[in-house]
């Protein structure tokens, strides 16, 4: 809320002033921009990014051309050695980010949106209706997800990405809607709130225009934590063989590589690789959390001593 | 009182959503467990309706229209009777799920627990000593460790640690060699095959115990009550253990309660890398070998102790909390 204050009164010609969502986005961004650790993480999600928009022109190979010597260790044609198959490490790598992008930023997305609605509602209202919303979300918060994938994915044999998209969606939103309902439920009892309900403002308007902003962070970090649980979650499916396991993913290729005994035939590489890539997007995400949570919640700024 | 018994009354009524929505799940499924056997079988030649009607007869398809068939899953589910395994047929699934079960509990809920222990002090010292290395060390690294995928991390120590160095075992809860028993021997045994997933385990989850409490133990420390206890010069310990974490605990004692539950369906990946005999090892072969019963079975259990959990957490938060009980 001060932010925005903050923000409406600097100076900025007039007539050319952009949209306010626009601008609260561009101080956002250079909020997170000034932390340390959100840089590292912001520079190096662009460049998974970019890997994953350029990866035909990256990869040295196609990822799919199985002409190779089979097993090769690491050497100047193949930098991180070959598959079983017969098909080259680094290429796989490569155009394996872009799955891991799209399910992230994807499933992320969907999850986020859902558990904003559903937690923030559930937050502010009292009484059946908030029992009954416990009841929904309680029921998706119990059902396992991982469990719960495995079991669609093993009736959905080969449903492809979107239905993976779809599944961990469906069944990630519930955390998040949970943390917020508990972040709305205090924060109901507050003055600002108090004020605004006795100055006749309408329940929806209370919700999104007076708590919503004071959870920014909590809601930015719920995307990013929900994209890092849907980029391992899918990686996971695909290690178990329960995705596509014909797309060249960074889970399928670990899904091959235990499958042809990489362990026994010493490929530490083809082993290594592919999980250091999903560990590194996850933390990219991770040290973005970092940023934001200075935006909204001042006291985890870095720099500020917090007492 | 209240508050507990309206927990208790929505626990049942969520329970019984959660039963039926395991018996509504494989119906809203396209093909049935006989459908796959025989496309397997029709991949060798022609399938005879002979061959169909043995097949069906002895995947135990439901007869009965659907309130027929959902009445007899009730009283199966009531007698914990889940029929005979696919799999390990003609093992019972009930006989499957019982071996499996302690292997499970015992070594992912040991960890659980030493891992929430552990992050929440490491959380703690984070935050209290903010900006120096206590603080950057184990939030850095924790939030990278927290991002390894489990199943990677698993293959890396496998590797490493059991096919080049020869520390640890391969595979497996005990030796081929061991006689199962109550004996010092086995039990070493036991504990030197636990090994490898436990550090899994504990690295894979410490991350997000320490970040979670050190998040909020900076918010609680900047509240007025805490100025107030310093401004009474009352000892820094003090104020950071009796008046900061204790308030900052509540948000991850929720999480704690939810990973118990989440204790028996949570290692699959892990225990499938290590072939570790467990709950998450079941449910992988039953997957693997389209055990419909078996998975059906497992579901239902890993679903319910994450419920009783969650009502456990429910009327210990309005203990702690008094708040909530509005």
């Amino acid at each position: 809320m001060s932010e925005n204050t903050t923000r409406a009164s600097s100076p900025s010609p007039v007539g050319h002033r952009p949209h306010p969502a626009v601008e609260a986005l561009r101080g956002g961004l250079r909020a997170i921009w000034g932390n340390r650790k959100a840089r590292i993480g912001m520079i190096l999600l662009a460049l998974f990014i970019l890997v994953a928009l350029l990866a035909p022109l990256l990869a040295p190979y196609a990822p799919k051309d199985n002409s190779f010597d089979r097993n090769l260790g690491a050497s100047a044609q193949h930098w991180l050695g070959t598959t079983a198959a017969g098909e080259d490490v680094l290429s796989q790598l490569i155009h394996g980010a872009r799955i891991s992008v799209i399910v992230g930023f994807g499933a992320g997305s969907i999850s986020t949106l859902i558990a904003v609605l559903i937690g923030l509602t559930w937050g502010y209202i009292t009484g059946f209706a908030a029992d009954v919303v416990n009841f929904v979300v309680n029921l998706f918060l119990v059902i396992p997800g991982l469990p719960l994938m495995i079991v669609i994915a093993t009736y959905l044999q080969n449903g492809g990405i979107s239905v993976i998209i779809a599944v961990i969606a469906i069944t990630g939103w519930a955390w998040g809607a949970r943390v917020l309902r508990s972040q709305t439920s205090t924060l109901r009892n507050r003055d600002f709130v108090q004020s605004a309900k006795f100055s006749g403002e309408r329940a929806p308007r209370i919700i999104f225009r007076e708590i919503l902003p004071n959870m920014t962070s909590i809601i930015a970090g719920g995307f990013f934590g929900s994209a890092t649980a849907a980029i391992l979650a899918e990686a996971g499916l695909e290690f178990l063989g329960l995705g596509d396991s014909s797309i060249v993913s960074w889970g399928t290729m670990l899904y091959w590589a235990q499958n042809s005994n990489a362990l026994l035939t010493g490929q530490w590489a083809l082993l290594f690789a592919p999980g250091l890539c999903i560990a590194l997007l996850a933390t990219s995400l991770t040290l973005i959390n970092f940023g934001v949570d200075g935006i909204s919640n001042p006291r985890l700024r870095e720099g500020s001593t917090g007492r | 009182m209240r508050y507990a018994l309206r927990k208790v009354g929505l626990f049942a009524l969520t329970l019984w959503a959660a039963v039926t929505l395991n018996f509504l799940l494989p119906r809203m499924m396209p093909g049935s467990p006989a459908d796959a056997a025989i496309a397997r079988l029709s991949q060798n030649g022609p399938v005879t309706d002979e061959t169909r009607a043995a097949v069906e007869a002895q995947l135990g398809v439901p007869d009965g229209n659907i309130l027929q068939q959902y009445l007899a899953y009730l009283d199966q589910v009531i007698h914990l009777d889940f029929g005979i395994s696919y799999a390990f047929y003609p093992e019972p699934v009930s006989g499957l799920v019982a071996t499996a079960l302690p292997y499970t509990i015992v070594l992912v809920g040991t960890v659980t627990v030493i891992a929430f222990i552990l992050g929440t002090l490491l959380g703690v010292l984070a935050a209290w000593r903010r900006g120096t290395w206590l603080d950057a060390l184990p939030t850095v690294g924790g939030s990278f460790m927290n991002t390894f995928p489990y199943f990677w991390t698993s293959l890396l120590l496998l590797f490493f640690l059991g096919y080049v160095a020869h520390l640890f075992p391969t595979f497996g809860a005990y030796s081929a060699t061991a006689v199962p028993g109550i004996s010092w021997d086995f039990f070493v045994d036991i504990l030197y095959h636990a090994a490898l997933p436990a550090v899994t385990l504990l690295i894979t989850s410490l991350g997000g115990w320490i970040i979670g409490m050190r998040n909020a133990m900076i918010n609680t420390l900047g509240e007025d009550y805490v100025t107030f206890a310093e401004a009474n010069g009352i000892g820094g310990r003090t104020v950071a253990l009796r008046y900061a974490a204790r308030n900052a605990i509540l948000p991850n004692l929720t999480g704690f309660g939810l990973a118990l539950g989440g204790v028996v369906g949570g290692s699959i990946l892990v225990e499938q890398v290590f072939g570790y005999p467990g709950i998450g090892f079941l449910l992988f072969n039953a997957v693997i070998g389209q055990d419909y019963p078996l998975m059906q079975a497992l579901f239902l259990m890993i679903t319910v102790s994450v419920l009783v959990a969650n009502l456990l957490v429910d009327i210990l938060y309005g203990v702690l909390d008094p708040r909530t009980r509005r």
